[in-house]
């Protein structure tokens, strides 16, 4: 295999994986899942579940949003209510792993290689990972990837085992407000990442317009937010374009 | 049926799938996707409105027992938290740090 590549990759995968880890930890989205993830375990553990089924499902889902609704409906709607719940608020991954693809594939990249980094993408990994991967020779790419989403998955893991070992006594406040860290740390790194025109409005857009659909009850908000906001943005980029 | 069935059963097939579908889904329209594409530009561009609006959902309609929280003390939180993130030269520890401090403290002076 190694001897019909073109030209061997400057550093081998497990030390790009290792860079990747080493991304992770570095990184605020580490700490902020950690008590993210310690508030929603104290939540599996107010609705009876086990620790080992609360880390099946964080490794599993790896989607706070989706991991709540589980966690909260699953004793008492019933199963078909619950997997379109869950359906609908993971929906955002289509857009995020189709943006994330062409970033990440080199020119022979196997089908089967995107699978892990698509399992890992959550929003946390998909935000430092756009920003980070254009800097990566393009065959380091997936190998970073993944060791970023595995960084970042196993302080959700952590945090699990945290959350039940503290539930008993964590006072509910705390467990309440630790589930705000994500939105922050999303805002954030977003303002640090959105560079351009399109992006910057794109994000501003989605703030704005995203409350408004909710708010009307609208079925799959999150995704026409996604659309409609996005498709604006990238109106003007182009108008803007077309008036250079 | 809802809470008979096996839960580890229940992750898999209601859990898993409907979440996971969705990254199959993207694996397969990103593949045919060129990197300097005025397509790929569109789907970044949905891609990234779709995170904030993730952001001011949590926000303003909150999961579980985040509602109890005042939505102004959430947003105060949200806001105070940026406004640091800019003041301590675009530091995210920073903006989280405040932000959280703003929440809790808001939380636990509305509670007495």
């Amino acid at each position: 295999m190694s001897s019909s590549q073109p030209r061997p990759p400057s550093q081998p995968a497990s030390a790009s994986f290792l860079n990747g880890l080493l991304a992770a930890f570095k990184s605020v989205f580490f700490y902020v899942l950690l008590g993210n993830y310690i508030g929603i375990s104290a939540l599996a553990y107010e609705f009876g579940f086990s620790l080992t089924w609360m880390v099946f499902c964080t490794v599993l889902i790896w989607a706070a949003p989706a991991q709540v609704i589980l966690i909260s409906t699953l004793t008492t709607a019933t199963l078909l209510e619950v997997a379109l719940a869950v359906g609908l608020s993971s929906a955002r991954f289509l857009p995020m792993v189709a943006a994330l693809i062409p970033t990440l594939k080199a020119e022979h990249t196997r089908q089967t290689h995107l699978l892990l980094p698509s399992h890992l993408t959550a929003i946390s990994v998909w935000v430092e990972g756009m920003r980070m991967l254009p800097q990566l020779p393009r065959e380091q790419r997936i190998s970073f990837y993944n060791g970023l989403g595995t960084g970042l998955l196993s302080a959700a893991v952590l945090g699990s085992l945290i959350g039940y070992a503290l539930a008993a006594r964590l006072p509910p406040v705390l467990a309440t407000t630790l589930l705000f860290f994500t939105p922050m740390a999303i805002l954030m790194s977003s303002a640090r990442n959105n560079q351009t025109l399109i992006d910057r409005l794109a994000f501003g857009l989605g703030l704005v317009v995203g409350p408004l659909l909710a708010a009307q009850k609208v079925k799959l908000d999150l995704m026409w937010t996604g659309f409609i906001a996005g498709t604006a943005a990238y109106a003007v980029h182009r108008l803007r374009e077309a008036m250079r | 049926m809802s809470f008979a069935m096996e839960p580890y059963l229940a992750l898999l097939l209601i859990g898993f799938l409907p979440s996971e579908a969705w990254r199959w889904l993207g694996m397969l329209v990103g593949r045919g996707l060129d990197e300097n594409s005025e397509i790929i530009l569109w789907v970044r561009a949905v891609a990234t409105a779709l995170v904030a609006a993730v952001v001011a959902r949590i926000t303003l309609f909150p999961p579980g027992a985040l509602a109890a929280v005042p939505v102004e003390v959430r947003l105060a939180a949200l806001g105070l938290g940026f406004l640091a993130f800019v003041i301590f030269r675009r530091s995210a520890f920073a903006g989280v740090i405040v932000g959280e401090a703003v929440l809790i403290g808001g939380a636990a002076a509305l509670a007495q």
